[in-house]
Protein backbone atom coordinates (compact mmCIF):
# COMPACT_ATOMS: atom_id res chain seq x y z
CA UNK A 1 0.00 0.00 0.00
CA UNK A 2 2.37 2.75 0.86
CA UNK A 3 5.04 1.03 -1.35
CA UNK A 4 2.98 2.13 -4.18
CA UNK A 5 2.91 5.53 -2.82
CA UNK A 6 6.35 5.57 -2.70
CA UNK A 7 6.71 4.63 -6.07
CA UNK A 8 4.51 6.07 -8.44
CA UNK A 9 6.26 4.77 -11.66
CA UNK A 10 5.65 1.04 -11.00
CA UNK A 11 1.97 1.03 -11.15
CA UNK A 12 0.71 -0.41 -14.22
CA UNK A 13 -1.07 2.32 -16.66
CA UNK A 14 -4.68 1.56 -15.65
CA UNK A 15 -7.06 1.56 -19.05
CA UNK A 16 -9.53 4.27 -17.81
CA UNK A 17 -8.19 7.08 -15.54
CA UNK A 18 -11.91 8.50 -15.19
CA UNK A 19 -13.06 5.17 -13.56
CA UNK A 20 -10.38 5.28 -11.24
CA UNK A 21 -10.66 9.01 -10.49
CA UNK A 22 -13.93 7.98 -9.53
CA UNK A 23 -13.59 5.13 -7.68
CA UNK A 24 -10.98 7.41 -5.62
CA UNK A 25 -14.07 10.17 -4.85
CA UNK A 26 -16.10 7.12 -3.87
CA UNK A 27 -13.34 6.19 -1.42
CA UNK A 28 -12.80 9.65 -0.50
CA UNK A 29 -16.41 10.11 0.35
CA UNK A 30 -16.87 6.95 2.37
CA UNK A 31 -13.81 8.02 4.86
CA UNK A 32 -14.92 11.07 4.87
CA UNK A 33 -17.10 11.48 8.44
CA UNK A 34 -14.60 9.85 10.02
CA UNK A 35 -11.31 11.90 9.44
CA UNK A 36 -13.22 15.45 8.79
CA UNK A 37 -12.92 16.74 11.89
CA UNK A 38 -9.39 15.42 12.29
CA UNK A 39 -8.34 16.98 9.98
CA UNK A 40 -9.98 20.62 10.01
CA UNK A 41 -8.22 20.18 13.73
CA UNK A 42 -5.47 19.81 12.11
CA UNK A 43 -5.34 22.32 9.32
CA UNK A 44 -6.21 24.80 11.63
CA UNK A 45 -4.00 24.30 15.02
CA UNK A 46 -0.72 22.48 13.68
CA UNK A 47 -0.76 23.65 9.46
CA UNK A 48 -2.03 26.75 9.69
CA UNK A 49 -0.21 28.09 12.50
CA UNK A 50 3.23 26.78 10.95
CA UNK A 51 2.65 28.64 7.83
CA UNK A 52 1.26 31.88 9.94
CA UNK A 53 4.75 31.44 12.09
CA UNK A 54 6.60 31.95 8.76
CA UNK A 55 4.79 35.11 8.34
CA UNK A 56 5.29 36.26 11.51
CA UNK A 57 9.18 36.12 11.21
CA UNK A 58 8.92 38.11 8.18
CA UNK A 59 6.96 41.07 9.99
CA UNK A 60 7.77 43.22 12.27
CA UNK A 61 4.77 41.96 14.54
CA UNK A 62 2.23 43.61 17.42
CA UNK A 63 -0.37 41.74 18.82
CA UNK A 64 -2.11 45.00 19.31
CA UNK A 65 -5.31 45.39 17.80
CA UNK A 66 -4.85 46.98 14.38
CA UNK A 67 -1.43 47.10 14.64
CA UNK A 68 0.57 47.74 11.05
CA UNK A 69 2.51 44.88 11.30
CA UNK A 70 5.02 46.12 8.60
CA UNK A 71 6.89 43.26 6.06
CA UNK A 72 10.70 43.64 7.26
CA UNK A 73 12.27 40.83 5.34
CA UNK A 74 14.99 39.21 6.96
CA UNK A 75 15.25 41.68 9.99
CA UNK A 76 14.17 39.25 12.53
CA UNK A 77 16.46 36.44 11.23
CA UNK A 78 19.67 38.76 11.21
CA UNK A 79 18.67 39.88 14.65
CA UNK A 80 18.96 36.04 15.80
CA UNK A 81 22.50 36.42 14.68
CA UNK A 82 23.79 39.83 15.53
CA UNK A 83 22.84 39.14 19.32
CA UNK A 84 26.02 40.56 21.35
CA UNK A 85 25.31 37.92 23.80
CA UNK A 86 24.96 34.82 21.10
CA UNK A 87 21.87 33.74 23.37
CA UNK A 88 20.52 31.99 19.90
CA UNK A 89 23.62 30.46 18.94
CA UNK A 90 24.13 28.97 23.04
CA UNK A 91 21.16 28.31 22.57
CA UNK A 92 21.46 25.88 19.53
CA UNK A 93 24.19 24.36 20.81
CA UNK A 94 22.43 23.67 24.06
CA UNK A 95 19.49 22.05 22.30
CA UNK A 96 22.00 19.49 20.07
CA UNK A 97 23.90 18.63 24.07
CA UNK A 98 20.61 17.98 25.23
CA UNK A 99 19.85 15.30 22.47
CA UNK A 100 22.64 13.44 22.65
CA UNK A 101 23.08 13.79 26.42
CA UNK A 102 19.56 12.13 27.19
CA UNK A 103 17.85 10.20 24.43
CA UNK A 104 20.52 7.47 24.21
CA UNK A 105 20.33 7.13 28.51
CA UNK A 106 16.36 7.62 27.99
CA UNK A 107 15.66 4.91 25.45
CA UNK A 108 18.20 2.67 26.64
CA UNK A 109 16.75 2.78 30.35
CA UNK A 110 12.83 2.23 28.91
CA UNK A 111 13.45 -0.51 27.01
CA UNK A 112 15.45 -1.91 29.52
CA UNK A 113 13.66 -1.74 32.58
CA UNK A 114 10.20 -2.66 30.20
CA UNK A 115 12.19 -6.15 28.99
CA UNK A 116 12.93 -6.55 32.44
CA UNK A 117 9.52 -5.91 34.71
CA UNK A 118 8.26 -7.94 31.47
CA UNK A 119 10.35 -11.21 32.26
CA UNK A 120 8.31 -14.16 33.34
CA UNK A 121 9.36 -15.01 36.83
CA UNK A 122 8.70 -10.89 38.07
CA UNK A 123 5.98 -10.62 40.21
CA UNK A 124 4.06 -7.22 41.05
CA UNK A 125 4.57 -6.08 37.50
CA UNK A 126 2.11 -3.46 38.09
CA UNK A 127 2.86 -2.26 41.31
CA UNK A 128 6.77 -1.94 39.34
CA UNK A 129 4.98 0.23 36.66
CA UNK A 130 3.00 2.19 38.68
CA UNK A 131 5.95 3.45 40.67
CA UNK A 132 8.49 3.77 37.63
CA UNK A 133 5.43 5.87 35.53
CA UNK A 134 4.91 7.79 39.08
CA UNK A 135 7.32 10.94 37.66
CA UNK A 136 5.33 11.51 34.51
CA UNK A 137 1.93 11.79 36.20
CA UNK A 138 3.46 14.47 38.58
CA UNK A 139 3.35 17.45 36.63
CA UNK A 140 6.96 19.44 35.20
CA UNK A 141 6.18 22.18 37.96
CA UNK A 142 6.26 20.37 41.01
CA UNK A 143 8.84 17.93 40.32
CA UNK A 144 11.28 21.34 39.21
CA UNK A 145 10.40 22.83 42.63
CA UNK A 146 11.38 19.31 44.10
CA UNK A 147 14.82 19.07 42.05
CA UNK A 148 15.85 22.44 43.01
CA UNK A 149 15.19 21.71 46.45
CA UNK A 150 16.92 18.23 46.26
CA UNK A 151 20.00 20.49 44.46
CA UNK A 152 20.13 22.87 46.64
CA UNK A 153 23.31 24.88 47.59
CA UNK A 154 25.50 23.62 50.56
CA UNK A 155 25.09 20.44 52.63
CA UNK A 156 21.50 21.05 52.84
CA UNK A 157 20.33 20.05 50.02
CA UNK A 158 19.78 15.95 49.78
CA UNK A 159 22.14 15.53 46.81
CA UNK A 160 25.24 17.44 48.12
CA UNK A 161 24.51 16.12 51.45
CA UNK A 162 24.74 12.70 50.44
CA UNK A 163 27.67 13.14 47.72
CA UNK A 164 29.55 15.31 49.38
CA UNK A 165 29.29 14.79 53.26
CA UNK A 166 28.04 11.25 52.94
CA UNK A 167 30.12 9.80 50.47
CA UNK A 168 32.86 12.32 49.41
CA UNK A 169 32.36 11.58 45.56
CA UNK A 170 32.24 15.43 45.40
CA UNK A 171 35.29 17.46 47.33
CA UNK A 172 33.02 20.31 48.26
CA UNK A 173 29.15 21.34 47.96
CA UNK A 174 28.60 22.32 44.68
CA UNK A 175 26.27 24.97 43.70
CA UNK A 176 24.27 23.24 40.76
CA UNK A 177 22.57 25.97 39.33
CA UNK A 178 24.80 29.01 39.02
CA UNK A 179 27.83 27.20 36.84
CA UNK A 180 27.18 25.86 33.54
CA UNK A 181 28.27 22.10 33.29
CA UNK A 182 26.80 21.32 36.71
CA UNK A 183 23.16 23.10 35.79
CA UNK A 184 23.13 20.94 32.41
CA UNK A 185 23.98 18.20 34.28
CA UNK A 186 20.70 18.71 36.40
CA UNK A 187 18.67 19.46 33.79
CA UNK A 188 19.59 16.12 32.20
CA UNK A 189 18.80 14.20 35.26
CA UNK A 190 15.91 16.35 35.58
CA UNK A 191 14.96 15.35 32.44
CA UNK A 192 15.50 11.65 32.44
CA UNK A 193 14.11 11.09 36.01
CA UNK A 194 11.07 12.69 35.05
CA UNK A 195 10.70 10.84 31.38
CA UNK A 196 11.76 7.23 31.46
CA UNK A 197 8.81 5.91 33.21
CA UNK A 198 7.06 6.73 29.97
CA UNK A 199 9.27 4.90 27.42
CA UNK A 200 8.68 2.04 30.12
CA UNK A 201 5.03 2.27 29.92
CA UNK A 202 5.04 1.99 26.25
CA UNK A 203 6.96 -0.75 26.06
CA UNK A 204 5.09 -2.94 28.52
CA UNK A 205 1.69 -2.44 26.33
CA UNK A 206 3.58 -3.60 23.67
CA UNK A 207 5.25 -6.32 24.59
CA UNK A 208 2.12 -7.71 25.86
CA UNK A 209 0.96 -7.53 22.14
CA UNK A 210 3.44 -10.11 20.98
CA UNK A 211 2.10 -13.37 20.73
CA UNK A 212 2.98 -15.34 23.96
CA UNK A 213 2.87 -18.63 21.12
CA UNK A 214 6.37 -16.87 19.38
CA UNK A 215 8.27 -17.29 22.60
CA UNK A 216 6.68 -20.87 22.79
CA UNK A 217 7.86 -22.08 19.81
CA UNK A 218 11.59 -20.49 20.63
CA UNK A 219 11.54 -22.37 23.96
CA UNK A 220 10.98 -25.60 22.09
CA UNK A 221 13.66 -24.80 19.40
CA UNK A 222 15.86 -24.35 22.41
CA UNK A 223 16.41 -20.63 22.22
CA UNK A 224 17.74 -18.74 25.31
CA UNK A 225 16.61 -15.28 27.05
CA UNK A 226 19.29 -12.92 25.15
CA UNK A 227 17.86 -14.71 21.48
CA UNK A 228 14.26 -14.04 22.43
CA UNK A 229 15.01 -10.62 22.76
CA UNK A 230 17.12 -9.69 19.66
CA UNK A 231 15.33 -12.85 17.16
CA UNK A 232 11.48 -11.55 18.76
CA UNK A 233 11.40 -8.89 20.85
CA UNK A 234 13.33 -5.98 19.11
CA UNK A 235 11.84 -6.75 15.56
CA UNK A 236 8.35 -7.22 16.64
CA UNK A 237 9.05 -4.15 19.10
CA UNK A 238 10.47 -2.26 15.79
CA UNK A 239 7.33 0.56 15.40
CA UNK A 240 7.12 1.01 18.48
CA UNK A 241 10.74 2.16 19.08
CA UNK A 242 10.37 4.32 16.22
CA UNK A 243 7.36 5.82 17.94
CA UNK A 244 9.42 6.27 20.89
CA UNK A 245 12.16 7.53 19.50
CA UNK A 246 10.55 10.24 17.59
CA UNK A 247 8.96 11.17 20.51
CA UNK A 248 12.21 11.30 22.74
CA UNK A 249 13.96 12.96 20.46
CA UNK A 250 11.10 15.18 19.91
CA UNK A 251 10.87 15.48 23.61
CA UNK A 252 14.45 16.62 24.10
CA UNK A 253 14.78 19.24 21.58
CA UNK A 254 11.51 20.75 22.42
CA UNK A 255 13.50 21.12 26.41
CA UNK A 256 11.43 23.75 27.70
CA UNK A 257 9.63 23.48 31.51
CA UNK A 258 13.33 21.80 31.76
CA UNK A 259 15.05 24.66 31.65
CA UNK A 260 12.54 27.21 32.41
CA UNK A 261 11.67 26.06 35.28
CA UNK A 262 14.56 24.68 36.90
CA UNK A 263 17.56 27.98 35.63
CA UNK A 264 15.56 30.29 33.37
CA UNK A 265 18.34 29.83 30.71
CA UNK A 266 20.34 31.03 33.67
CA UNK A 267 23.27 31.33 34.81
CA UNK A 268 23.97 34.48 32.01
CA UNK A 269 21.86 32.97 29.87
CA UNK A 270 24.12 29.78 29.59
CA UNK A 271 21.83 27.33 29.37
CA UNK A 272 18.90 28.28 27.21
CA UNK A 273 17.40 26.22 25.02
CA UNK A 274 15.61 27.69 21.84
CA UNK A 275 12.51 27.10 22.73
CA UNK A 276 12.93 28.80 26.40
CA UNK A 277 14.68 31.45 24.56
CA UNK A 278 11.45 31.84 22.07
CA UNK A 279 8.83 32.24 24.81
CA UNK A 280 10.37 34.65 26.82
CA UNK A 281 11.33 36.67 23.39
CA UNK A 282 7.91 36.88 22.82
CA UNK A 283 5.72 36.61 25.75
CA UNK A 284 8.41 38.83 28.17
CA UNK A 285 10.03 40.64 25.72
CA UNK A 286 6.81 40.90 23.60
CA UNK A 287 8.82 40.93 20.36
CA UNK A 288 7.22 38.09 18.47
CA UNK A 289 9.00 38.73 15.19
CA UNK A 290 12.08 37.44 16.32
CA UNK A 291 10.86 34.78 18.23
CA UNK A 292 8.70 33.70 15.63
CA UNK A 293 11.96 33.30 13.24
CA UNK A 294 13.76 31.84 15.73
CA UNK A 295 11.21 29.12 15.65
CA UNK A 296 11.33 28.89 11.79
CA UNK A 297 15.12 28.77 11.76
CA UNK A 298 14.42 25.66 14.51
CA UNK A 299 11.55 24.47 12.48
CA UNK A 300 13.88 24.10 9.51
CA UNK A 301 16.15 22.28 11.09
CA UNK A 302 14.61 19.94 13.16
CA UNK A 303 13.18 19.05 9.58
CA UNK A 304 16.38 18.59 7.84
CA UNK A 305 17.48 16.82 10.55
CA UNK A 306 14.96 14.14 10.97
CA UNK A 307 13.27 13.77 7.22
CA UNK A 308 16.51 12.05 6.32
CA UNK A 309 15.85 9.34 9.04
CA UNK A 310 12.06 9.16 9.05
CA UNK A 311 12.55 8.30 4.96
CA UNK A 312 14.66 5.28 6.01
CA UNK A 313 12.77 4.18 9.06
CA UNK A 314 9.00 5.59 7.99
CA UNK A 315 8.62 2.55 5.53
CA UNK A 316 8.45 0.21 8.38
CA UNK A 317 4.67 -0.52 8.49
CA UNK A 318 2.91 -0.08 12.12
CA UNK A 319 2.58 -4.12 12.51
CA UNK B 1 10.34 -21.24 31.97
CA UNK B 2 13.74 -22.69 33.84
CA UNK B 3 15.23 -19.11 34.54
CA UNK B 4 18.42 -19.50 37.07
CA UNK B 5 18.08 -18.35 40.23
CA UNK B 6 20.91 -16.07 40.13
CA UNK B 7 19.72 -14.00 36.77
CA UNK B 8 16.15 -13.80 38.85
CA UNK B 9 17.95 -12.69 42.12
CA UNK B 10 19.99 -10.21 39.65
CA UNK B 11 16.65 -9.21 37.62
CA UNK B 12 14.35 -7.85 40.87
CA UNK B 13 17.67 -6.13 42.29
CA UNK B 14 17.64 -3.48 38.84
CA UNK B 15 14.33 -3.36 39.23
CA UNK B 16 14.11 -2.85 42.63
CA UNK B 17 16.95 -0.46 42.71
CA UNK B 18 15.19 1.48 39.72
CA UNK B 19 11.72 1.76 41.73
CA UNK B 20 13.48 2.70 44.90
CA UNK B 21 15.34 5.91 42.49
CA UNK B 22 12.26 6.95 41.03
CA UNK B 23 9.83 6.96 44.70
CA UNK B 24 12.64 8.12 46.96
CA UNK B 25 12.04 11.73 46.19
CA UNK B 26 8.51 11.37 46.65
CA UNK B 27 9.23 10.36 50.20
CA UNK B 28 11.69 12.95 50.37
CA UNK B 29 8.91 15.70 49.41
CA UNK B 30 6.02 14.22 51.58
CA UNK B 31 8.69 13.86 54.88
CA UNK B 32 9.47 18.05 53.97
CA UNK B 33 5.61 18.48 53.88
CA UNK B 34 5.95 17.79 57.92
CA UNK B 35 8.47 20.11 58.95
CA UNK B 36 6.71 23.22 60.06
CA UNK B 37 10.15 25.67 60.39
CA UNK B 38 9.81 28.85 58.28
CA UNK B 39 12.00 30.48 56.29
CA UNK B 40 14.83 28.09 56.22
CA UNK B 41 15.69 24.93 54.25
CA UNK B 42 15.26 21.87 56.03
CA UNK B 43 18.73 19.57 56.60
CA UNK B 44 18.54 16.03 55.70
CA UNK B 45 18.70 14.66 59.19
CA UNK B 46 15.95 17.35 60.10
CA UNK B 47 13.50 15.74 57.22
CA UNK B 48 14.28 12.25 58.17
CA UNK B 49 13.74 12.96 61.83
CA UNK B 50 10.69 14.76 60.91
CA UNK B 51 7.05 13.58 63.10
CA UNK B 52 4.32 13.05 61.12
CA UNK B 53 1.59 16.11 61.41
CA UNK B 54 -0.75 17.52 58.83
CA UNK B 55 -0.77 21.11 59.83
CA UNK B 56 0.69 22.50 56.86
CA UNK B 57 -1.68 21.04 54.75
CA UNK B 58 -4.62 22.65 56.47
CA UNK B 59 -3.16 26.33 56.25
CA UNK B 60 -2.14 25.53 52.66
CA UNK B 61 -5.94 23.93 51.93
CA UNK B 62 -7.44 27.17 53.35
CA UNK B 63 -5.29 29.83 50.96
CA UNK B 64 -5.13 31.61 47.92
CA UNK B 65 -8.91 29.70 46.56
CA UNK B 66 -6.63 26.26 46.15
CA UNK B 67 -10.28 24.40 45.61
CA UNK B 68 -11.06 26.45 42.87
CA UNK B 69 -7.99 26.27 40.64
CA UNK B 70 -8.37 22.64 41.48
CA UNK B 71 -12.00 22.49 39.81
CA UNK B 72 -10.59 24.47 37.28
CA UNK B 73 -7.89 21.63 36.37
CA UNK B 74 -10.76 18.90 36.78
CA UNK B 75 -12.68 20.34 34.30
CA UNK B 76 -10.48 21.52 31.26
CA UNK B 77 -8.13 18.40 32.12
CA UNK B 78 -11.40 16.01 31.39
CA UNK B 79 -12.76 17.25 28.32
CA UNK B 80 -9.69 17.99 26.93
CA UNK B 81 -9.15 13.88 27.54
CA UNK B 82 -12.55 12.87 26.26
CA UNK B 83 -12.03 14.90 23.85
CA UNK B 84 -8.87 14.28 22.54
CA UNK B 85 -9.40 9.98 22.64
CA UNK B 86 -12.60 10.36 20.80
CA UNK B 87 -11.19 12.27 17.66
CA UNK B 88 -8.40 10.53 17.78
CA UNK B 89 -10.11 6.93 17.32
CA UNK B 90 -12.18 8.23 14.75
CA UNK B 91 -9.40 9.70 12.93
CA UNK B 92 -7.17 6.68 13.08
CA UNK B 93 -9.94 4.42 12.44
CA UNK B 94 -10.17 6.16 8.51
CA UNK B 95 -6.69 5.80 8.42
CA UNK B 96 -6.78 2.17 10.18
CA UNK B 97 -9.25 0.74 7.57
CA UNK B 98 -10.16 2.67 4.71
CA UNK B 99 -8.28 2.72 1.72
CA UNK B 100 -8.25 6.35 -0.33
CA UNK B 101 -6.09 8.28 -2.87
CA UNK B 102 -2.92 9.87 -1.12
CA UNK B 103 -3.38 8.32 2.52
CA UNK B 104 -0.37 7.58 3.23
CA UNK B 105 0.83 11.23 1.66
CA UNK B 106 -1.33 12.88 3.82
CA UNK B 107 -0.40 10.56 7.16
CA UNK B 108 3.46 11.46 6.25
CA UNK B 109 2.58 15.27 5.98
CA UNK B 110 1.03 15.18 9.50
CA UNK B 111 4.53 13.00 10.92
CA UNK B 112 6.52 15.56 9.30
CA UNK B 113 4.38 18.03 11.86
CA UNK B 114 5.03 15.95 15.01
CA UNK B 115 8.89 16.63 14.36
CA UNK B 116 8.24 20.27 15.01
CA UNK B 117 8.31 20.97 18.85
CA UNK B 118 5.13 22.60 20.11
CA UNK B 119 6.59 25.62 21.31
CA UNK B 120 6.67 27.47 17.94
CA UNK B 121 3.62 26.84 17.72
CA UNK B 122 2.19 28.84 20.75
CA UNK B 123 2.61 32.02 19.47
CA UNK B 124 0.82 31.35 15.92
CA UNK B 125 -1.86 28.97 17.89
CA UNK B 126 -2.30 32.55 20.22
CA UNK B 127 -3.01 34.41 17.20
CA UNK B 128 -5.50 32.17 15.78
CA UNK B 129 -7.42 32.13 19.31
CA UNK B 130 -7.08 35.29 19.51
CA UNK B 131 -8.64 35.79 15.52
CA UNK B 132 -11.31 33.57 17.08
CA UNK B 133 -12.39 35.65 19.45
CA UNK B 134 -11.40 32.57 22.29
CA UNK B 135 -8.86 34.57 24.46
CA UNK B 136 -9.19 33.90 27.97
CA UNK B 137 -12.04 31.24 27.13
CA UNK B 138 -11.78 27.39 27.90
CA UNK B 139 -13.24 26.45 24.27
CA UNK B 140 -10.27 28.15 23.23
CA UNK B 141 -8.10 26.28 25.55
CA UNK B 142 -9.58 22.56 24.28
CA UNK B 143 -9.58 23.63 20.89
CA UNK B 144 -5.52 23.67 20.66
CA UNK B 145 -5.21 20.66 23.13
CA UNK B 146 -7.46 18.32 21.25
CA UNK B 147 -7.11 19.58 17.71
CA UNK B 148 -2.90 19.80 18.61
CA UNK B 149 -2.89 16.18 19.86
CA UNK B 150 -4.80 14.45 17.45
CA UNK B 151 -1.47 13.63 14.59
CA UNK B 152 0.20 11.98 17.98
CA UNK B 153 -3.06 9.80 19.02
CA UNK B 154 -3.70 8.57 15.81
CA UNK B 155 0.17 7.52 14.80
CA UNK B 156 -0.02 5.57 18.28
CA UNK B 157 -3.58 4.13 17.46
CA UNK B 158 -3.50 3.04 13.77
CA UNK B 159 -0.96 0.74 14.62
CA UNK B 160 -3.20 -1.03 17.43
CA UNK B 161 -6.25 -0.92 14.80
CA UNK B 162 -4.82 -2.20 12.01
CA UNK B 163 -3.58 -5.37 13.82
CA UNK B 164 -7.26 -5.71 14.80
CA UNK B 165 -8.69 -8.61 12.69
CA UNK B 166 -11.06 -8.41 9.89
CA UNK B 167 -12.86 -11.30 10.62
CA UNK B 168 -14.73 -9.85 13.75
CA UNK B 169 -16.48 -7.40 11.81
CA UNK B 170 -18.08 -10.13 10.10
CA UNK B 171 -20.43 -10.56 12.97
CA UNK B 172 -21.69 -6.87 12.73
CA UNK B 173 -21.78 -6.72 8.68
CA UNK B 174 -24.11 -10.22 9.12
CA UNK B 175 -26.06 -7.89 11.42
CA UNK B 176 -26.56 -5.48 8.57
CA UNK B 177 -24.33 -2.85 10.42
CA UNK B 178 -22.13 -0.01 8.73
CA UNK B 179 -18.56 1.22 9.43
CA UNK B 180 -20.12 3.40 12.68
CA UNK B 181 -21.05 0.13 14.18
CA UNK B 182 -17.70 -1.71 13.16
CA UNK B 183 -15.63 1.19 15.16
CA UNK B 184 -17.89 1.39 17.94
CA UNK B 185 -18.97 -2.23 18.94
CA UNK B 186 -15.19 -3.65 17.34
CA UNK B 187 -12.28 -1.21 17.10
CA UNK B 188 -12.71 0.45 20.34
CA UNK B 189 -13.86 -2.28 22.67
CA UNK B 190 -10.99 -4.34 20.93
CA UNK B 191 -8.28 -1.78 21.62
CA UNK B 192 -8.87 -0.64 25.50
CA UNK B 193 -5.49 -2.04 26.31
CA UNK B 194 -4.14 1.36 23.92
CA UNK B 195 -6.71 3.15 24.41
CA UNK B 196 -5.94 3.29 28.17
CA UNK B 197 -2.71 3.70 27.98
CA UNK B 198 -3.19 6.88 25.40
CA UNK B 199 -5.81 8.26 28.19
CA UNK B 200 -3.13 8.34 30.86
CA UNK B 201 -0.58 10.21 28.23
CA UNK B 202 -3.26 12.53 27.32
CA UNK B 203 -4.53 13.22 31.12
CA UNK B 204 -0.96 13.62 32.73
CA UNK B 205 -0.26 16.25 29.84
CA UNK B 206 -3.18 18.15 29.85
CA UNK B 207 -2.90 18.34 33.84
CA UNK B 208 0.23 19.61 33.88
CA UNK B 209 0.23 21.69 31.24
CA UNK B 210 1.36 24.84 32.06
CA UNK B 211 2.49 27.54 28.85
CA UNK B 212 -0.23 27.24 26.38
CA UNK B 213 -2.54 27.84 29.69
CA UNK B 214 -0.61 30.54 30.90
CA UNK B 215 -0.98 31.88 27.36
CA UNK B 216 -4.85 31.81 26.66
CA UNK B 217 -6.18 32.64 30.34
CA UNK B 218 -5.85 35.92 31.53
CA UNK B 219 -8.14 35.95 34.32
CA UNK B 220 -7.01 35.11 37.74
CA UNK B 221 -10.45 32.96 38.18
CA UNK B 222 -10.04 30.95 35.50
CA UNK B 223 -6.62 29.73 36.23
CA UNK B 224 -5.34 26.06 36.32
CA UNK B 225 -3.59 23.75 39.36
CA UNK B 226 0.07 24.18 37.53
CA UNK B 227 -0.28 28.40 37.36
CA UNK B 228 -1.43 28.55 41.05
CA UNK B 229 1.22 26.34 42.25
CA UNK B 230 3.90 28.30 40.60
CA UNK B 231 2.47 31.63 42.34
CA UNK B 232 2.49 29.72 45.10
CA UNK B 233 5.82 28.91 45.13
CA UNK B 234 6.62 33.01 43.78
CA UNK B 235 5.07 33.77 47.47
CA UNK B 236 6.34 32.08 49.91
CA UNK B 237 9.29 30.00 48.47
CA UNK B 238 11.56 29.82 51.58
CA UNK B 239 8.39 27.59 53.42
CA UNK B 240 9.28 24.07 52.18
CA UNK B 241 7.12 22.94 53.90
CA UNK B 242 3.52 24.45 52.65
CA UNK B 243 4.91 24.79 48.92
CA UNK B 244 5.28 20.69 49.48
CA UNK B 245 1.97 20.18 51.11
CA UNK B 246 0.28 22.22 48.01
CA UNK B 247 2.24 19.89 45.64
CA UNK B 248 1.10 17.06 47.34
CA UNK B 249 -2.31 17.76 47.42
CA UNK B 250 -2.06 18.99 43.68
CA UNK B 251 0.04 15.30 42.72
CA UNK B 252 -2.79 13.31 44.83
CA UNK B 253 -6.03 13.48 42.89
CA UNK B 254 -4.00 12.93 39.66
CA UNK B 255 -2.03 9.91 41.63
CA UNK B 256 -5.52 8.43 43.00
CA UNK B 257 -7.13 9.18 39.34
CA UNK B 258 -3.81 7.48 37.57
CA UNK B 259 -4.24 4.41 39.72
CA UNK B 260 -8.06 3.44 39.29
CA UNK B 261 -7.12 4.23 35.49
CA UNK B 262 -4.55 1.66 35.41
CA UNK B 263 -6.40 -0.75 36.92
CA UNK B 264 -8.75 -0.56 34.11
CA UNK B 265 -6.09 -0.37 31.65
CA UNK B 266 -4.43 -3.37 33.06
CA UNK B 267 -7.93 -5.70 33.38
CA UNK B 268 -8.41 -5.13 29.79
CA UNK B 269 -4.70 -5.97 28.83
CA UNK B 270 -4.38 -8.81 30.66
CA UNK B 271 -8.48 -10.47 29.44
CA UNK B 272 -6.94 -12.25 26.28
CA UNK B 273 -4.63 -14.23 28.60
CA UNK B 274 -7.89 -15.65 30.38
CA UNK B 275 -9.74 -16.51 27.76
CA UNK B 276 -7.03 -18.66 26.90
CA UNK B 277 -6.91 -20.55 30.05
Amino acid sequence: MSNSLLTPELIPDRPSSKSKFKKGLRQWGAVFPYVILGFIGIAVFVIYPMIRNIMISFQDYSIMPNAANPWVGFDNYLRAFQDPNDRFLIALRNTFLNVIATVPVNWFLAIFFAVLINAKFVKFKIAFRTIYYLPIVTSWIIIALLFKYLFADGDGGLINYVLHKQLGILPEAISWRNNYWSAMVMIWLFHIWKTVGWGVVIYLAALQGIPKDLYEAADIDGADAFQKFWRITIPLLGPITLFVLINLINGAFGFFPQVYFITQGGPMNQTHVIPSLIYIEAFQNLKFGPAAAMGVMMGILVFLLTYTQMKKIGRQRMF
Amino acid sequence: MKTPLLHKVIVYAIVIAGALLFVFPFIYMILTTFFLGTNTLPKPDQVLSVKINFTNYVTVWNKNNFVNYFMNSVIVTTVAMFGSLFLGALTAYGFARFTFPGKELVFRVFLLTMFIPGVINIIPQFVVIKDLGLVNTYSGLWLIYIAGGVIGNVFFLRGFFESIPKELEESVLIDGGGNWRIFWNIYLPQSLPALGTLAILIFQGTWEEYFLALTIIKSEALRTLPIAILMFNDKYSTNYGQVFAASVIALLPVILLYITFQKKFVQSGYNEGGIKG
